[in-house]
């Protein structure tokens, strides 16, 4: 397709921090044409997506829209510019009606005049926009009663509507089922033949195979693959996106030769929607891992195990004994110890010392006589030792508050906390998350010098390099279901992703 | 998805302040005959009316999550100023200075909320204060009377229905038509739904909140000088403790605390709701020391059945990143 581009991006570096995470990453999207965008989770997508939609700024690099600069300043010059965003989480509101979300920036009215919402135009042009997406539903539908895979309609009828010629899909289909996800791609097609062009981002390699003309391939922030879909396949792809290996530095461990008794044991557990029919067990003393993409349902799982969201079927043994009521108080009171995901909004207090954070969850076990007051020199003591055994960099940690403290220094906190409970199992949510190289290299150390006093330890992880480097065994997720438990012997990148990528290998295999 | 035992309890829950109605209404019935007449219920439209107006004023704060509990001081600040200066004037034109009074007091909170961001609980907190203290040292803290001219209009009726009730129904359909028939009422809507998803559907955000609490003001200025037709003279509790009852009606009414659900004619309903139950304890000779305990207990109820019905539609409406079959 010859046709002159409708969006070239060239050069873009940013940088987050003084990390820098885009290097000179470029691509260009003819009118006409499905460009899929493909990485593994950090790899710059939504860096890229997000300079695009005008939410951040690069710091070099240049777009061109039809030829001309586009230097957006903020979401409202992309809309501008003809750039719509169709996001995973979407935007709509659910206490209005479909006509009512797609003018919600301005309805039409009854006179210039008259400032009233001429209903009459509203329900036609509504009508027309759900025509046009083939979405068999009246107009005054509240969109609370909508589908996931209708309210993804709904969305591109809203661009449509706004006269979009750049559609950004961001992992459209992860929450649609197969017949919602044809709807949508038909959908798509359209698109692309009204000559719109469509940014197509998904981990979901046998969709982008059978959706895409053409796939750019990013990797660290590097462009490392832009070819045409005829000269691909989903093997290829893994590949480019695996690449090479990190030389990041793991501390040295005895892995557990002889793993010990069981301290977790999980049989059969499900969740509708969530996860299905788990098994696994945590031996104590060993590391194990927990691979899976974005939304592969591995935090959903951990806030299950920790009694922070309910289950319907299946058992959870601490121990070797069932926890019968589970509830954080429940499981902490059996040794486990749960380091969430997003530490800033549920790991701490953000406002209280280092100390004040160390000793929450631990001060009933230093309250003492009738009254249970507390034993302040008692518990200031062992928050002093567990702060120097993780080795959070601060003077004073009465003094010092956790919002002062770097992402690394933060997590030493959250983990120094639960180490005061001398945890038995320890549950790990993306531990080093957003917390520079060398504040990783203490993490890992503290992680294995758990697991060498006989704590059991499940580490959810986005990093494969990371649970390659610190795990004896590894488990990966993907659709809320454990589809591959790999031994540390039988390590492999590929084989990991290709477990996560399990929906894409099969509807591969099929196309 | 219609037999879900969830959907069936939210149903319930949706419309227990109707059921609660009806049960007073029943109850007060068959204790007092005199209850259930077409003159009485006249009368409790009439009282109704200014807690009626200024819950419709509320109902737009509570619509984008925010609240006023500014406005009984609001209500005060206004009419002194009508009853001090305003003697022998044509009574619209009183009503011209209260409701502009009434917005101004509006645009300062909007000020403090939304160009300042004082969280609209403590902003409010503070006007309540200022607005009555202000008042009170216009007033010299004495008892004002308002014009003949007020307290006639607050006698006369049309069509046989009092003027309170027409300038409630005015105020109403005003209101409704701007929440429901306008662009600017549906962003309200969504305003309140999700302030980050607004934003980026390009509705200028701020623009719609401090709109909001400037109606709420108007409507308190509004509101006041229709109770003022009905009572004699502003005493120094004029407007005391108004924002209780208000709030109140707009959440008996199923407006949300938590933005984003809820309008005007439920407003409206518990407005009525709370009058009646004040009337209906007048009637079947209650203690008077009881009815606050009493109206109280029905508000808990309202905001009660508002929480657990947030609790249930976030459960319904929970990402699942499975799909499920069928």
């Amino acid at each position: 397709m010859p046709a002159t581009p409708l969006l070239v991006i060239e050069g873009l570096c940013k940088s987050f921090f003084g990390v820098q995470v885009l290097f000179d990453v470029g691509l260009t999207l003819r009118p006409g044409e499905v460009l899929a965008l493909v990485g593994e989770n950090g790899s710059g997508k939504s860096t890229t997506m997000n300079i695009l939609g005008g939410v951040h700024r690069p710091d070099r690099g240049r777009m061109t829209i039809d030829g001309t600069d586009y230097a957006p300043r903020g979401p409202r010059d992309a809309e501008a510019r003809g750039i719509a965003f169709i996001h995973q989480e979407l935007n709509l509101f659910r206490n209005l009606t479909i006509e009512e979300n797609l003018f919600i920036g301005g309805f039409p009215r009854l006179a210039r005049w008259l400032p009233l919402i001429d209903r009459r135009r509203v329900r036609e042009h509504a009508a027309a926009l759900l025509a046009a997406i083939d979405l068999d539903l009246a107009p005054n539908t509240p969109v609370s009663r909508l589908s996931q895979g209708e309210r993804q309609l709904v969305e591109i009828a809203k661009a449509l509507g706004g006269d979009a010629r750049i559609v950004i899909f961001d992992e459209p289909t992860t929450s649609l089922t197969d017949r919602e996800t044809q709807r949508l791609f038909a959908q798509i097609e359209r698109l692309r033949d009204k000559g719109i062009g469509v940014i197509y981002i998904s981990h979901i390699l046998g969709d982008v195979m059978r959706l895409c003309d053409r796939v750019t391939v990013l990797r660290d922030g590097h462009v490392v693959g832009d070819a045409a879909r005829a000269d691909l396949t989903v093997d290829r792809l893994i590949t480019l996106m695996v690449g090479r290996t990190i030389d990041q530095i793991y501390p040295p461990r005895a892995p557990a030769i002889r793993p010990g008794p069981p301290a977790l044991e999980v049989r059969g557990l499900s969740q509708r929607g969530m996860v299905e029919s788990l098994d696994f067990t945590v031996a104590q003393g060993e590391v194990v891992g927990v691979a899976g993409l974005m939304g592969a349902g591995r935090s959903e799982m951990a806030r299950i195990l920790f009694g922070l969201d309910p289950f319907e079927r299946g058992t959870i043994l601490v121990d070797g004994r069932p926890l019968e009521r589970v509830t954080p108080l429940t499981a902490m009171d059996r040794g486990m110890a749960f380091l969430t995901e997003d530490r800033r909004a549920e790991g701490l207090l953000m406002e209280a010392s280092i100390a004040d954070n160390i000793a929450l969850p631990s001060l009933p076990r230093f309250a003492a006589g009738v009254a249970r007051l507390l034993e302040r020199t008692r518990l200031g003591d062992a928050v002093e030792r567990t702060g120097r055994d993780v080795q959070v960099n601060a003077t004073d940690f009465a003094a010092t508050l956790a919002k002062n403290l770097s992402g690394g220094n933060q997590q030493k906190v959250v983990i120094g906390k639960w180490l005061l409970r001398a945890p038995r199992l320890f549950i790990l949510d993306e531990p080093t998350r957003g917390i520079d190289v060398g504040a990783k290299y203490e993490v890992y150390k503290i992680i294995n010098q758990l697991a060498a006093a006989g704590t059991g330890v499940l580490m959810i992880s986005s990093e494969i390099e990371e649970l390659i480097g610190m795990c004896d065994r590894i488990l990966v997720m993907a659709h809320g279901e454990i589809r591959a438990e790999i031994e540390r012997a039988a390590f492999d990148r590929e084989a990991i992703l290709r477990a996560a990528m399990w929906d894409s290998v099969r509807h591969g295999a099929a196309a | 998805m219609s037999a879900d035992p969830h959907r069936l309890r939210l149903l319930l829950l949706q419309n227990a302040p109707l059921l609660l109605f009806l049960v007073l209404l029943g109850t007060f019935a068959l204790l007092s005959e005199r209850f259930l007449t077409p003159g009485n219920f006249v009368n409790i439209m009439a009282q109704a009316a200014h807690i009626a107006i200024i819950a419709i004023g509320m109902t737009f704060v509570l619509l984008v999550a925010g609240i006023d509990l500014s406005v009984g001081a609001n209500m005060y600040a206004s009419c002194i100023v009508v009853a001090l200066y305003m003697k022998g004037m044509h009574p619209l034109a009183g009503f011209a200075v209260a409701g502009g009074l009434g917005l101004l007091f509006g645009a300062v909170n909007a000020f403090l909320v939304v160009v300042l961001r004082v969280p609209a609980f403590i902003a409010t907190l503070a006007t309540l204060f200022i607005g009555r203290a202000w008042a009170l040292y216009l007033s010299g803290v004495k008892m004002v009377p308002f014009g003949k001219e007020l307290l006639l209009l607050g006698r006369s009726s049309w069509l046989g229905v009092p003027v309170a009730i027409w300038i409630f129904l005015l105020v109403f359909a005003i209101a409704w038509t701007v929440l429901n028939q306008t662009t600017f009422g549906r962003q309200v809507y969504a305003v309140g739904a999700d302030p980050e998803a607004a934003k980026k559907a390009g509705i200028a955000v701020p623009r719609v909140l401090f709109a909001v609490y400037c109606i709420c003001g108007l409507c308190a200025g509004i509101g006041g000088l229709v109770s003022a037709t009905q009572v004699a003279a502003a005493a120094s509790t004029f407007g005391f403790q108004k924002e209780f009852p208000v709030i109140a009606a707009a959440v008996l009414g199923g407006t949300s605390l938590f933005g984003g659900r809820g309008g005007v004619v439920g407003t409206v309903f518990g407005a009525v709701l709370i009058q009646t139950v004040e009337n209906g304890l007048v009637m079947t000779n209650a203690d008077p020391y009881v009815y606050p305990l009493i109206i109280s207990a029905i508000i808990f109820i309202a905001v009660l059945v508002d929480s657990q019905r947030t609790g249930m539609l976030e459960r319904l409406e929970r990402r699942k990143i499975r799909p499920e079959p069928g």
